[in-house]
């Protein structure tokens, strides 16, 4: 029988996150893969702006604190002088699809040999539940009071399909956090990305579908049932590039 | 003795930037600065360092932020334009106490402004790198030789106080040819790599963090040992040349390509037997405000502040410590006009015959 114990990497302290967040169960995630690679020591949060930003008081392992949108330019900092570490950058949709765009593609371009974990919850959900670059056509959100109409706004980014069209990146894929598969399979593809790192093989991208109760003004539970019938049907989760397998 | 070399100032800052320990460099073009990531692109690698061509100036003053994380000496230089962009980062740095070097190689400006050299961010730099209210040690460096030296210690300074340093000059001194005397290379071993560094986990038995996220009451704490660290460089780091001033009835002030042009004045005139000096003040921040303030009023008759933008930005600085003792006057040209010999004597001439400079 496998024993389950807290991450080593989380704080003692319960996280704060709203009740119901996947920002701790991303949060946990990561933390349960770099046990068991026995990164421990080496990995290095690097931490975005967005709810993501609470983890200055939930991560326990080393981090560093960045600017909003700026976590793949200061990745690349760290890792050009300090290869060895295990580096990662945890960023949300506003953060990395709207004000960090440059910085995400342009590092995914140059191979950076660090992973990005892209908490896509719709929503800018640090500063009230305003539109994100994510925000699907028809979603309610402050800025958005009758919904996200195209004609105005666009359509919502889908990043794994774009960085998967650069040549540099090695691994980019997307699971849903709404059901224990999508878990489990988003704990693998972690797990993949790190290990690619730490192979030194270049740029790793993993895209989490999360929710978030409080500004899509629903219930946890109602936000599973939600994410099935909205979130994933535009945002496919998949493996959208895996040159490991592609090179077979 | 030091190797002597015939260098533009921008490539001087660059290899005496690396001598001084700079092992990490990220950038984005824009002129008249680009002899600076020019030269660090090929020269870093040699001596095992790394250098990136950012996407932007917001990229390469985060990359710096990282690389500083890891207790690397990192650097980033920019012109005008570039400089504003990097304010976000520069504020960050700030905040998280992360020691660089900023080197921006002024143009004239507003907005894009021009390409042609100009003394245009003097209050941008001294006063408001970014947001947020704090500072950030300027030098001013007056030819190539002494932005080597500055350039040389400038992370001395920025690892003492974790804080950055900007070293403020303009497109003319990075581009003219100068003999430079280049210090040797300075050793640095994994063993000085800061304490506070991310570098390396392994038997550290503490969590390493850097942030430039605090809240209350702790970031007014942080606020108030700032300020105590601007007093200490007011008392402790001020650098000041001061040129003729014992007996000077007139007095220019004027930093950087102004003074040496304004040098020049005073030595035709002091030949014409007029008593006037220099300040040439070296730190623009802090500034040398005894140096101003200590003069010797019943002697000085007017201050004639000099620079290579219009309207003077440096003005408030020294009324502050003249404090209406005497007339204080000013000249400038900008836009990529540049001061020369004649326009300076002229302008201080029509001073010292009591008309308005
Ligand atoms: C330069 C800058 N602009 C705006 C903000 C305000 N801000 C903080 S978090 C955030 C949005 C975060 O949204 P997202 O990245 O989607 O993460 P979430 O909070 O939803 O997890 C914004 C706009 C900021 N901190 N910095």
């Amino acid at each position: 029988m496998a024993e389950y114990k807290r991450a080593s990497l989380l704080a003692d302290s319960p996280s704060g996150y709203c009740p119901g967040c996947m920002h701790s169960l991303a949060t946990k995630l990561i933390a349960e893969v770099i046990d068991e690679l026995g990164q421990q020591d080496n990995s290095l949060n690097v931490i975005s702006v967005g709810c993501s930003a609470l983890n200055i008081l939930y991560w326990g392992g080393d981090f560093l604190s960045v600017a909003h949108g700026r976590a793949p330019a200061a990745a690349t900092g760290i890792k050009r002088v300090n290869p060895e570490r295990l580096v990662f950058a945890y960023q949300g949709d506003g953060d990395l699809a709207a004000i960090g765009l440059a910085e995400i593609m342009s590092a995914a371009n140059r191979g950076e040999n660090f992973t990005v974990i892209f908490a896509n919850n719709q929503t800018y959900g640090m500063t009230g539940g305003q539109m994100a670059p994510t925000t699907l056509i028809g979603q309610k959100t402050t800025t958005t009071v009758y919904g996200r109409d195209p004609a105005t706004t666009g359509y919502p980014l889908k990043m794994c399909e774009l960085i998967s069209t650069l040549e540099a990146p090695r691994f980019v894929a997307r699971y849903a956090l709404n059901s224990p598969k999508g878990v489990n399979d988003a704990r693998k593809g972690i797990k993949k990305a790190f290990q690619i790192q730490l192979a030194g093989k270049g740029f790793t991208f993993v895209e989490l579908l999360t929710n978030c109760p409080t500004n899509w003004k629903l219930s946890p539970l109602d936000t599973l049932d939600y994410m099935n019938t909205n979130t994933i049907p535009y945002f496919k989760p998949g493996v959208y590039k895996d040159t490991e397998v592609d090179a077979k | 003795m030091g190797e002597k070399r015939f260098m533009k100032g921008n490539e001087a800052i660059a290899e005496a930037a690396v001598r001084g320990g700079c092992r990490f460099f990220a950038g984005y073009p824009i002129t008249p600065q680009n002899e600076i990531p020019e030269y660090l692109s090929w020269r870093l690698p040699e001596v095992g360092g790394a250098y990136v061509q950012g996407e932007s100036e917001v990229a390469s003053v985060n990359m710096v932020y990282g690389a500083s994380a890891m207790g690397v000496r990192a650097m980033t230089s920019s012109s005008g334009p570039g400089i504003s962009l990097k304010a976000e980062g520069i504020s960050y740095l700030a905040a998280a106490a992360l020691p660089a070097v900023i080197v921006n190689i002024s143009r004239g400006g507003p907005g894009l402004g021009s390409i042609q050299p100009a003394q245009s961010d003097y209050l941008q730099a001294t006063k408001a790198l970014g947001h947020g209210g704090f500072h950030c040690m300027v030098f001013a460096p007056a030819s190539a030789q002494e932005a080597v030296d500055v350039l040389y210690d400038a992370w001395d300074y920025a690892e003492r106080d974790r804080n950055p340093v900007l070293v403020l000059m303009d497109g003319c001194l990075g581009n003219i040819m100068e003999e430079v005397e280049l210090p040797p290379m300075k050793e640095l071993h994994d063993e000085d790599l800061p304490e506070w560094s991310l570098t390396r986990r392994n038997g550290r038995d503490w969590q390493g963090n850097i942030t430039p996220i605090y809240t209350e009451p702790i970031l007014e704490g942080l606020n108030a040992m700032a300020g105590e660290m601007y007093k200490g460089w007011e008392e402790d780091d001020v650098k000041v040349e001061t040129f003729m001033t014992e007996d000077a009835e007139y007095v220019v002030v004027a930093y950087g390509i102004a003074a040496r042009v304004a040098k020049e004045a005073v030595l035709t005139l002091r030949a014409e037997g007029v008593k006037i000096g220099l300040i040439r003040p070296i730190t623009l921040f802090p500034y040398p405000k005894a140096a101003i303030r200590d003069l010797d009023y019943t002697q000085v008759k007017g201050i004639i502040d000099i620079e290579m933008t219009v309207p003077a930005q440096m003005r408030e600085d020294i009324e502050l410590q003249v404090m209406g003792r005497c007339p204080v006057y000013e000249y400038g040209r900008s836009g990529g006009c540049l001061l020369d010999d004649d326009g300076v004597l002229e302008a201080i001439r029509e001073v010292l015959e009591g008309g308005e400079a």
